[in-house]
């Protein structure tokens, strides 16, 4: 099914069903996201990506009426088991979200802060940490003079690199990324794409995207979603040139969505 | 086809802006108007002394506010320190932890009631509640009249201002592995804090000038508020009711103007500093 067999798999869904209220959203989902590896999530609105997305850090249990069926094995293990401190899931599985959410806190703090929370940490440390999360994230350069000043300060392409700098300090294993460049300008958005790249060689990648052409460029494997299920998923290449799926291909051509 | 003659859509145009013009004029007219009227008449009042020493017995001269001034600090900061804390708290709680929707509303409902309430009645019923049984007016009692008033105007505002904090920053919070306690607190009340800050101003600026309350719990006395707990404490709304309608001592009637205008002074700073804050927090958005 996959191109590179080699590749560990790291997130495993199986017979996954989603819940708003009495209201289904998720069919029986099946999907491997392999380690290291980016897997881009895509479908038309309303189709129940980010839904899906949301899933692997157990973030939509802020909201009462929602609920999750089925299995998300990360590292074999199901996430949604009631043993599982979603703290420490939270921990290892980060996320971006579609719009910049700095804290209402200094630069530096605002990538501190996962550090201090999760770990008991010399302020020395803590620094070095803080600046490895934003040479990663490709920010340093940008704000090693200003780590003082406000986070709502930057631009918006500064704050979502603040943003992934702060999901990676602490150093997760996953990172969700839902719709992570729809709200900021081409050229930040190609700061970010190449940063995706970068950083899969530490992470594996789940990104939720709209635009195809950003699916076609980063990724490795590709899912498919309609109406919540997965039409089709596999190795991006041959979703994009050789889709197995009438339906996909009617997206991707552009004929509907 | 007739059309219709441009004269009268012109003509209707003009008087309906002449109309909210002169609706304006008349709002505005009013509150200068009473502005005027205070500065003009509590002006005689402006001198140190004045404001130095505390108030004199009916028919001796020389009287100052002082007393009602610091009891009004006194009482209204009380209330402060009453109310503060358990309607941030409540306001924290109806905004933030969604888990028992009808108790919340039952509560939103309850605090629309509480401010509708008439300040008499509050005061009525602290008199009832604390002066009656301890056989004493204090200024503690008027704290807990307007605190009383305080606190269902702070919990609506902090429910408001913690609401239009977007959800999309607590669930950043909560993602990268906090609880939902820190992310409220450390999150999304710090994002809201000028909002907060605002609210809890508003309702002391408001409180301040409250009369009511405090002729049946702090009363007045023309000594130095020495005994916020057990005695009666002098304040400004209740000065100014006595010196207003009952002395017949033209001094008094202008000492009574002065109150009013250094009341009126303390609301407007109240006021104006409020508005700085919020200034500023649309420059950071």
């Amino acid at each position: 099914m996959f191109a590179n067999p080699k590749r560990r798999i790291k997130i495993e869904t199986r017979n996954l069903n989603f819940f708003y209220g009495t209201h289904q959203a998720l069919f029986d989902n099946r999907l491997a996201v392999e380690e290291n590896s980016i897997m881009a999530v895509i479908g038309p609105s309303g189709c129940g990506k980010s839904t899906h997305l949301r899933i692997y850090n157990r973030i939509f249990e802020l909201y009462r009426d929602q609920r999750a069926e089925g299995e998300v094995l990360l590292d074999g293990k199901n996430i949604l088991d009631k043993d599982v401190d979603v703290l420490e899931l939270r921990r290892k599985v980060g996320m971006i979200f579609q719009k910049p959410t700095p804290f209402p806190m200094s630069v530096f703090d605002n990538v501190a802060y996962p550090l201090r929370l999760h770990f008991k940490i010399s302020k020395k440390e803590t620094a070095e940490r803080v600046e490895q999360a934003l040479k990663g994230a490709s920010l340093w350069d940008e704000v090693k003079d200003k780590l003082k000043s406000s986070g709502l300060a930057l631009s918006g392409g500064q704050q979502q690199r603040l943003c992934i700098a702060r999901a990676i300090a602490a150093e997760p294993e996953v990172l969700l990324m839902d719709e992570p460049t729809s709200a900021i300008d081409p050229v930040a958005t190609l700061k970010i794409e190449e940063l995706m790249v970068e950083l899969k060689r530490k992470f594996t990648i789940v990104i939720v995207t709209h635009n195809m052409q950003q699916a076609a460029r980063i990724s490795d494997s590709t899912a498919f979603f309609y109406k919540g299920s997965i039409i089709e998923s596999g190795d991006t290449d041959q979703i994009f040139t050789n889709p197995r799926n009438p339906k996909t291909e009617e997206y991707i051509t552009g004929r509907f969505g | 086809m007739k059309q219709k003659k441009l004269f009268f859509r012109k003509f209707k145009d003009r008087l309906i802006r002449l109309f909210s013009a002169g609706a304006v004029l008349l709002a505005t007219g009013a509150m200068i108007w009473i502005l005027f009227t205070v500065f003009q008449k509590g002006r005689d009042c402006l001198n140190l002394s004045f404001f130095l020493h505390p108030s004199k017995p009916f028919g001796m001269a020389d009287g100052g506010i002082a007393n009602a001034l610091i009891g009004t600090v006194l009482i209204t900061l009380g209330a402060a320190v009453i109310a503060v804390p358990p309607a941030l708290l409540a306001g924290i709680y109806l905004s933030e932890y969604k888990d028992h929707q009808k108790f919340a509303s039952f509560l939103r409902f309850c605090a629309n009631v509480m401010m509708g309430m008439p300040s008499i009645l509050v005061g009525l019923f602290v008199y009832m509640l604390l002066v009656v049984p301890s056989g004493n007016f204090s200024g503690f009692a008027g704290s807990v009249a307007l605190a009383i008033i305080m606190f269902p105007v702070i919990m609506r505002t902090t429910e408001d201002m913690l609401s239009m904090v977007p959800y999309a920053l607590r669930e950043s919070a909560l993602a990268l592995g906090m609880t939902r306690t820190r992310t409220t607190l450390r999150i999304v009340c710090v994002s809201a804090k000028q909002g907060l800050l605002t609210g809890i101003l508003l309702s002391l600026s408001r409180v301040s000038g409250e009369t009511a309350p405090l002729l049946f719990t702090a009363m007045f006395a023309d000594t130095w508020p020495t005994a916020y707990f057990t005695e009666p404490t002098a304040n400004m709304p209740v000065l100014i009711t006595e010196y207003a309608t009952n002395s017949p001592f033209e001094s008094m009637h202008t000492a009574g103007w002065g109150a009013a205008m250094a009341v009126t002074i303390l609301v407007l700073a109240i006021n104006l500093v409020t508005r700085i804050l919020f200034r500023e927090k649309k420059h950071v958005r």
